[in-house]
């Protein structure tokens, strides 16, 4: 919100300089630059372009690729509505309604006095505490229609954001179950202490015995990652956290950014010993903006306790520091290369691999990418042994995994387990009852049905980045699957072709079933489009599209068939209802104004 | 001994750090591409160059060769994925080719015709792109546009002047060009830059210009993509 009385170009002025005018710094410029009106004009856009000595269409490029930065204006108050589908199933649409109907506004669309617009925005990582908003990127959980009713009436007072009351803001952990990390009370800088007495080799020879794999979703041997960006020609190394927790239903990264900030930042630093890296970043997804204030005075303390900076830990060339930088609403971005591009202050394009990043990175140096959750559990390793750590899970998965448990269970939240839990006994424990179906992994993840709730979390047998959303029997499959492929239609970033055209297609035929024109030739197009879309797609997000869709189809295809006019074509377009305007124009109604549909011709 | 891998059965070789689908031009066999040139880094976005090697899809035009790799590239089930891309390619923009200055030109027209494309198969999204007559020399049709970035690439590494950029993500991905008011005109574009003329499609078209060579006499209606490229890069 335009809080600065000042001078806009001042304003600007004074964010340049603290980037210190650098290109690459680009996306995080346009962030803040951003706060001064709230939006990006153009002409803003041509003096950061100039400042920078960039090309403006470039400027340009980067502005409009990130679903938070605004080329055109938005509502002082810019209230962003979580559509992710656990929002959905605790009312979203209804209270964004209500809110617009309180507001004269319409979803979308900004008032005409400039004071607010209300929309909808992927997963904002409350699923736990849902429905929940975004209010000029501050996160609101716990939506009801009272709250809403009071929203409304701020809004309409013009009361700033820092005056409304501050339990609405708060955002709470819900840590359900512990395990082996957030069980742990580790006093700052005994992990990183624990590996320096170890040696770099030895350090990493412990990591090698630890078997961790990346808690991110792919599941690579962390020490594999480290060693051959240890190995890889080129400096300074850079090593790179990511929180951009973009999966729909997961958000333990949320809780151990709020909660075990000191564990992450150690784990950095750990990846920094072994694999001899100065540079660190953490992206922290627009999302959780709000997390940054206390991120930073985390930073600020570990700085003063010599954990970061020169010689850390008295060890001489042993300098590493820490950066934070934001994201602003794009998914894609937590594919580590996209990731890298975005930190690079670029478009969030995912890059053709190989060159992976342990070997060409962030401006082109070896760099290693982490999953917050992976980085915590550096630490327990390096505390604890390697071997220790093998010892506990499964053959192929050591340690535990959090889980962000959410949807239909009477208590969601973070549960840690160790790997090989079956999915039974974690809805035993959530207390969810009559479950027809769980979504593990997120929407690029694998839809169980009853019969497979035996199954184990494992990479060996159902793999997963965290998220566990739950659906019992009054839930209708089709509907989970047209909310995620509407999420990949939104996120895709348009860079190749199978992706940016077959999710605009298969949310087109998502979309004919719902409105009731699906015809079994759909079923046919739809199986089409998932198979090319998982072929030819550049990057996981393309080739993930069409996952929901599969396996819905596979277990729930009655959800499906259910909406099929019994035909084998049947065109999206409704004829007659094309025809509606005209005979109101005309003020006819008679059956000559309405053209038969092909039922209608056979009966 | 060079190296090879095998492509539809049959020995290709190649030198190390050669891509698929330069080692296959140059022996002769013909795998399509829309985004790649010769002159720039591959760019891996048409995905026109899908083939499979070793069981796993992978774009020819940016993957280097592996010694002893079977690729399939020829099959029916790569040229369909291959007409189902350039059937997305149309849909989601407006190609009118009758009415193209581009037609009998234009690469996506010519492979739609290599490989048999004779319906749009998908629903069309009738995007509204208005085109941008700004500029005195060129016409700017964005209704073409493939977003294979040539144009982008071309300006900036060969004219020195980054005219294009790609803005907006997903289905909504558009170009603009370098200009506060976003018009051709206001940009310091010139008809005789490299990027004026390395559109594959009709995009960007000189004016004053139109129907110079007749229809029926044009590129692609003399030889096929197919023989063309092979005869290009042998
Ligand atoms: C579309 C897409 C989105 C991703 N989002 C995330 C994410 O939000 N957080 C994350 O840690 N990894 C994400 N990943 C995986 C990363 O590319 C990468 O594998 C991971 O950060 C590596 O860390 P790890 O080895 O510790 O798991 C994503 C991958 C894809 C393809
Ligand atoms: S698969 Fe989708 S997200 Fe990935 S590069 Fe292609 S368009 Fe972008
Ligand atoms: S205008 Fe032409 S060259 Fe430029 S991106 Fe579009 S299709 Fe490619
Ligand atoms: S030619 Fe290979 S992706 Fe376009
Ligand atoms: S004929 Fe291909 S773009 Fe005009």
């Amino acid at each position: 919100m335009s809080a600065h009385s000042s001078d806009p170009s001042q304003a600007l002025d004074a964010i340049l300089q603290r980037h210190g005018r650098d290109p690459t710094r680009l996306l995080q410029i346009l962030i803040d630059a951003q706060d001064i009106e709230g939006w990006l004009p153009a002409p803003l856009l041509t003096r950061i372009a100039g400042a920078l000595v960039l090309p403006r269409a470039r400027v340009e490029g980067v502005a409009g690729f990130y679903s938070f930065l605004h080329t055109r204006p938005v509502g002082r108050y810019r209230v962003l509505f979580s559509d992710n589908i656990t929002d959905r199933m605790l009312g979203n649409a209804e209270l964004l309604d209500a809110l617009c109907r309180k507001l004269w506004i319409e979803p979308g669309h900004l008032s005409e006095d400039g004071l607010v617009s209300v929309t909808t925005t992927s997963c904002t990582g409350l699923c736990d505490q849902g429905p929940a908003m975004l209010v000029n990127g501050r996160a609101i959980g716990q939506l009801s229609h009272r709250r809403i009713n009071e929203i409304a009436e701020l809004i309409r007072q013009q009361r700033p954001l820092d005056l409304w009351p501050t339990e609405y803001f708060q955002v709470d952990d819900n840590i359900r179950r512990r395990d082996a990390l957030l069980g742990l009370d580790m006093a700052p800088g005994a992990a990183l202490q624990a590996a320096v007495a170890r040696g770099r080799d030895g350090w990493l020879a412990e990591m090698q015995a630890s078997n961790l794999r990346g808690r991110g979703g792919a599941g690579f041997a962390t020490a594999v990652k480290w060693a051959s960006a240890k190995n890889a020609p080129g400096a300074p190394k850079v090593v790179v956290c990511n929180a951009d927790e973009g999966e729909p239903g997961t958000f333990k990264d949320r809780v151990l950014l709020n909660s075990f900030a000191d564990l992450v930042f150690e784990g950095m630093s750990l990846a920094a010993w072994a694999v001899g890296a100065s540079q660190g970043f953490l992206y922290l997804r627009g999302e959780y903006r709000y997390l940054r204030p206390q991120l930073e005075a985390v930073l600020a303390r570990r700085r003063a306790a010599g954990l970061l900076g020169k010689a850390i830990l008295g060890q001489a060339g042993f300098d590493f520091d820490i950066d934070i930088h934001l994201g602003a609403g794009a998914y894609v971005c937590g594919e580590e290369s996209a990731l890298i591009e975005s930190l690079e202050g670029k478009r969030g394009t995912p890059r053709i691999r190989p060159p992976f990043p342990v070997t060409k990175g962030y401006l082109g140096r070896p760099t290693v990418v982490n999953n917050v959750e992976t980085l915590a559990k550096t630490c327990l390793i390096a505390l604890g042994g390697g071997e220790a750590f093998a010892a506990t899970g499964t053959a192929q998965s050591a340690g535990t995994k959090l889980l962000s448990i959410s949807g239909d269970c009477a208590s969601p939240g973070i549960y840690e387990y160790p790997f090989g839990v079956p999915i039974s006994r974690v809805l035993e424990d959530c207390g969810a009852s009559d479950t027809q179906a769980v979504q593990v992994g997120g929407a690029s993840g694998i839809c169980l049905a009853g019969y497979e709730f035996q199954r184990r979390i494992a990479y060996e047998d159902v793999p997963t980045a965290g998220a566990f959303m739950i659906f019992d029997g009054t839930r209708d499959l089709f509907e989970v699957a047209r909310a995620f492929v509407h999420f990949f239609a939104h996120e895709s970033c348009g860079f190749c072709t199978p992706c940016r055209v077959g999710t605009a297609l298969l949310k087109g035929f998502m979309d004919k079933l719902a409105d009731g024109h699906g015809a079994q030739a759909d079923l046919a197009d739809i199986d089409w489009l998932d198979r090319l879309l998982k072929n030819a797609s550049h990057c996981g997000l393309g080739s993930a599209a069409p996952n929901p869709v599969i396996d819905t189809l596979q277990k729930f295809r009655p959800a499906y068939e259910r909406r099929l006019v019994s035909l084998d074509f049947e065109p999206a377009f409704d004829l007659d209802a094309a025809l509606a305007e005209a005979r109101q124009l005309t003020g006819r109604d008679d059956h000559c104004a309405h053209l038969k549909t092909h039922e209608e011709e056979e009966k | 001994m060079t190296k090879q891998f095998l492509l539809d059965g049959q020995p290709v070789p190649f030198d190390d750090g050669q891509t698929i689908l330069e080692a296959a031009r140059k022996a002769g066999h013909y795998i399509p591409s829309l985004c790649w040139n010769k002159d720039f880094p591959p760019h891996g976005s048409c995905k026109l160059c899908v083939v499979k090697a070793a069981g796993r899809h992978v774009s020819a035009c940016a993957t280097p060769a592996k010694e002893g790799w079977e690729v399939e590239s020829n099959t029916p089930e790569i040229n369909g994925e291959r007409r189902a891309l350039l059937q997305m390619l149309f849909v989601e923009g407006n190609h009118f080719c009758p009415s193209c200055e581009k037609s009998g030109n234009c690469e996506l027209q010519a492979l739609a015709y290599e490989y048999e494309v004779l319906t749009p198969r998908f629903r069309h999204f009738f995007p509204d792109r208005p085109v941008d007559a700004s500029h005195p020399d060129v016409l700017l049709d964005f209704n073409r546009c493939i977003f294979c970035e040539l144009c982008v690439r071309a300006s900036r590494e060969i004219d020195g002047k980054s005219v294009f950029a790609l803005t907006g993500r997903g289905i909504g991905k558009h170009l603009v060009v370098n200009a506060e008011s976003g018009r051709l005109g206001d940009t310091d574009f010139a008809a005789t830059d490299a990027a004026a003329r390395i559109c594959p499609v009709g995009v960007i078209l000189p004016k004053g210009k139109g129907f110079a060579v007749p229809i029926g006499e044009r590129v692609f209606d003399v030889a096929t993509i197919r023989s063309k490229t092979l005869k290009e890069s042998s």
